[in-house]
């Protein structure tokens, strides 16, 4: 679960690189399910400084090259203005039951967050 | 809800545990984590929430948030019982160091002492935190 | 046993105090992010964690280190420090992670 933005909190980097690692290393990840500001992990029409890393650009290339499901939560998301329209490629947005779904299914839970 | 699921879903149970460690208010960490409680009540999971640190001033009686344009969750705590959350803990040197008790609370908890706490929080399978 | 990551400075927040209070011997402490700082030795809190060294162990993100220029600091003796593959395999290793947040 990942709880913060790209750009207030180290938050979203260390889930990223942490999501990485774990598939590196040949773990499944079963699904990153984005909350509270994570939300805007999503966004599309977000624009990084040239020198800056773009996340949501890593999150969607990372969905694209290992199928990893990246969930944005409906709730969190309307109340921030992220609609399907704004979504970036990867990302889908659902309900907060997909996290305790992948709670009940996954081996191992992890939260980034502030 | 939209879940879908599939044959080794909901069978299983799991012991989850909310974590509930911020105030409610300054930030929407407290509301939401409860958001989350109520749809995981839906998964008839084995849930237990716990409340310590400034988590245990969302369980304050008497909140009135007319003044700060924001609303009121902590009547929801009393209708988690409803949704079969029944397993509610706040940490014994938490409300002591801030000088409640349970009688201050909104909801009936159970109170369990930081050591109590350790030997159920390492029991759990999934722990969520806010 | 679980694994317990803390991502506040001890200097900040109480978040380090809270999670090895309910942190039960056997258990494993990561530090990431801003809780590194918790890391260091010769520090006002590093008695929080010297405390328990033996009983609990303690593990520090080496990126999160780097990147604020601790590298050649004095750590605490016992810390060990992990990459974020090592993160992920101290995940599989215990029976679930508390994020203290």
């Amino acid at each position: 679960m990942v709880n913060e933005g790209p750009f207030q909190h180290q938050a979203s980097d260390s889930a990223y690189l942490f999501t990485k690692a774990a598939l590196e290393k040949g773990h499944e990840i079963y699904r990153v399910f984005f909350y509270y500001d994570g939300v805007n992990n999503a966004n599309k029409l977000s624009e990084p400084q040239a020198d800056d890393r773009d996340l949501v650009k890593l999150w969607s290339a990372l969905a694209q090259e290992h199928k990893v499901d990246l969930v944005v939560c409906v709730a969190a998301a309307l109340r921030r203005g992220i609609k399907d329209e704004i979504l970036a490629p990867g990302f889908r947005i659902s309900g907060l039951g997909q996290l305790i779904e992948s709670g009940i299914v996954a081996d191992r839970q992890i939260t980034f967050g502030d | 809800m939209e879940e879908e699921w599939d044959e080794d879903g909901p069978e299983v149970v799991k012991r989850f545990m909310y974590v509930n460690r911020k105030a409610p208010y300054g930030t929407v960490y407290a509301l939401e984590m409860l958001e989350k409680v109520l749809i995981a009540a839906a998964f008839e999971q084995d849930v237990h929430v716990v409340f310590m640190d400034d988590g245990v001033y969302q369980l304050k009686k008497g909140q009135e948030t007319k003044g700060v344009n924001m609303k009121n969750f902590s009547p929801t705590f009393r209708a988690l019982e409803g949704y079969d959350v029944e397993k509610l803990y706040a940490e014994k040197e938490s409300l002591e160091a801030r000088g409640l008790t349970v009688d201050d609370l909104v909801v009936p908890v159970e109170v369990l002492t930081s050591e109590e706490l350790k030997a159920l929080m390492s029991k759990q399978e999934v722990i969520l935190t806010a | 046993m679980l694994l317990h990551t803390v991502n506040k400075s001890p200097f900040e927040r109480n978040t380090l105090e809270s999670c090895l209070r309910v942190c039960e011997d056997g258990a494993g402490i990561l530090l990431i992010e801003d809780g590194v700082y918790g890391a260091l030795d010769n520090t006002a809190v590093a008695d929080l964690i010297k405390k328990r060294m033996g009983n609990i162990k303690f593990y520090v993100l080496g990126p999160d280190i780097d990147a604020r220029g601790l590298a050649n600091q004095t750590m605490i003796e016992g810390i060990e420090s992990v990459d974020f593959g090592g993160f992920v395999d101290l995940v599989e290793k215990h029976s679930a992670t508390q994020s203290w947040l």
